[in-house]
């Protein structure tokens, strides 16, 4: 029996590398293409250690300011999603009234809808209204997109706030967005982080919004900007997009590592999933 | 409970209804309009109402009708075998696997899922490409190489889909079969069930409601992929990997004609709105 089992555990040691070295290789390409000062497509060891790609990217035009954009879009329509998900979740749970069911199904049906679908008609409306290539209008359709999932994130994170706590704040007559704000939402730190930092990963990986609603160069995020390395420039420079690649993606990977070691591998499903 | 104290309880909810009813609903309806129209983005001043032509000529088009295939295709084999079954199996071995083992191939998964969709777009791009490192690997073993974005367009960005949107279903798993109980397996095992025997009589039936939400919304995700696609191809060579979106797109602002493509649009949203209410049920079911 011990035999047997250290043979199976052997046999899935060695499939799951071999799947780890499958998706690792995209993934290697662009870390070591970064400081490769020949890089091609291929993945291969660097010839020599360069920061030369870093140094040629790391300018107002090209990386500054897409990222800038990037930070004003998401952080804006992550304040946004996150105040107006918060303020919905409270009288969501903590008063009865028969609107809260089918509201509640409204919004987990609206979490799966494709919203990719409706970036045609957004366009058309917002032409129509003179949002269109404005920030303000891509932080309120961002902030529109997000909330449903953040709203039954938010308030599956609210339940598990005992009501007990609120009563005696409201007994000293204290308002009910007094007792969120000063009780419910600081108990419920690690879910409030948690709605925050999916709200921004998703924008800030989010390529088709900004891409149909923004029109001027000066405005776009680096996931619309990313683009120019391809077409006007000529030749590709692949170093060049390796570098500014890692330098994009990096934050997201560091805001994932944060929540996620906080709450444990899935945190994403939990409202997703469980329902 | 007085009128004024309910509409006072109600009130926090006020932004968020009035964001999703101008920012979301607002643009369903008006693509439920534009839809029987033929809003155009030059010449004409006003659209005028044209009623099911756009739906007519979509069931026409062979170029929509490619589209659709091409989209049953890409989520066929990116989402139900990709994802789906890979999540699995890796949700499953990782149960078995040693601990160092388990956590880096859990965190080479998950970084292919946190990236934005533009980069992994780039990544595969550069893996798939004829100068890529997949023909790089095949001239080492000395197989033929292939040009793949060429010759398999849809074949690379399903495979690029399933490298990306694996690591969803491999938590969902991995949380659902932690949910089993041991003895349950164990028995199993002392009865003399074989692994394969176990999988499909007993952690399949145990863990159908996470297989079926998981579905759901993976297929869901798959429908709405646009920059994976438009970085690695354009939805080319010609139209071979044309999904739906990219097709919507191309209609509405490459053929200026708006409203023939929120037509497409349309359909995308209510084949989205029917599986989202299949997994509404699935999920009132386990609730």
């Amino acid at each position: 029996m011990p035999r047997k089992r250290t043979s199976r555990r052997l046999a899935a040691d060695l499939s799951l590398l071999a799947v780890a070295v499958a998706f690792a290789l995209p993934l290697a390409w662009v870390v070591l293409s970064s400081v490769d000062p020949h890089a091609n497509l291929r993945v291969r060891v660097p010839d020599g250690f360069t920061l030369d790609n870093f140094d040629a990217i790391l300018t107002p035009d090209i990386t500054y300011t897409p990222l800038l954009n990037s930070l004003v879009l998401c952080g804006g329509g992550t304040a946004l999603t996150v105040v107006c998900a918060a303020l919905a979740a409270y009288p969501l749970s903590r008063f009865r009234s028969r609107l809260n069911r089918p509201f509640l199904l409204t919004i987990l049906f609206a979490t799966s809808l494709p919203i990719t679908a409706i970036m045609v008609p957004v366009y058309a409306l917002f032409v129509r209204v003179n949002l269109i290539d404005t920030l303000q209008g891509t932080i309120f359709f961002f902030a529109a997109s997000q909330l449903p999932f953040a709203i039954w994130l938010m308030k599956n994170f609210m339940d598990g706030v005992p009501k007990e706590l609120e009563e005696a704040a409201w007994t000293d007559g204290a308002s009910s967005l007094q007792s969120l704000i000063r009780i419910v939402l600081p108990l419920m730190g690690p879910g409030l982080a948690v709605v925050t930092v999916f709200s921004f990963v998703m924008m800030w990986g989010n390529f088709f919004v900004p891409f149909m609603l923004l029109l001027s160069p000066d405005q776009m995020p680096a996931s619309v900007s990313i683009n120019d390395f391809f077409g006007n420039r000529g030749m590709v420079a692949y170093g060049q997009l390796a570098a500014f690649s890692v330098i994009y993606s990096t934050p997201v990977i560091l805001l994932y590592v944060l929540v996620a070691r906080r709450l444990g591998g899935g945190f994403a499903l939990g409202g997703a999933v469980k329902g | 409970m007085t009128p004024y104290r309910r509409i006072t309880r109600a009130l926090p909810l006020s932004p968020a209804v009035v964001l999703l009813l101008l920012f979301l609903a607002g643009p369903i309806a008006y693509c439920v309009y534009i839809a029987f129209t033929d809003l155009q983005l030059t010449g004409q001043a006003r659209a005028s109402f044209v009623g099911f032509a756009n739906f007519r000529h979509a069931f026409q088009d062979p170029e929509f009708r490619n589209a659709v295939w091409l989209t049953l295709v890409f989520t066929v084999l990116s989402s139900l075998v990709g994802q789906n079954t890979l999540g699995l199996a890796l949700a499953a071995l990782m149960k078995r696997a040693s601990k160092p083992v388990r956590t880096l191939t859990g965190g080479v998964v998950i970084t292919a899922w946190v990236l934005p969709e533009v980069v992994a777009g780039f990544l595969l791009y550069a893996f798939f490409r004829r100068e890529g490192t997949l023909n790089a690997i095949l001239d080492w073993l000395h197989l033929p190489r292939q040009n793949w974005l060429f010759t398999l367009p849809i074949l690379a960005v399903s495979f690029a889909n399933a490298w990306r949107g694996t690591a969803f279903s491999m938590l969902v798993y991995s949380a659902a079969l932690d949910e089993i109980p041991s003895e349950i397996t164990e028995a199993a095992e002392v009865d003399g069930a074989g692994g394969w025997r176990r999988m499909w009589h007993i952690t399949l039936p145990m863990i159908r409601r996470s297989i079926g939400t998981n579905l759901m919304l993976n297929t869901l995700q798959t429908l709405s992929v646009f920059g994976l696609i438009w970085v690695m191809t354009r939805g080319g060579p010609g139209n071979r990997s044309q999904t739906l979106p990219l097709f919507m797109y191309e209609q509405a602002f490459q053929n200026s004609m708006i409203g023939y493509g929120t037509a497409v649009a349309l359909l995308l949203l209510l084949v989205g709105s029917l599986f989202s209410v299949v997994y509404l049920r699935l999920l009132r079911t386990e609730v």
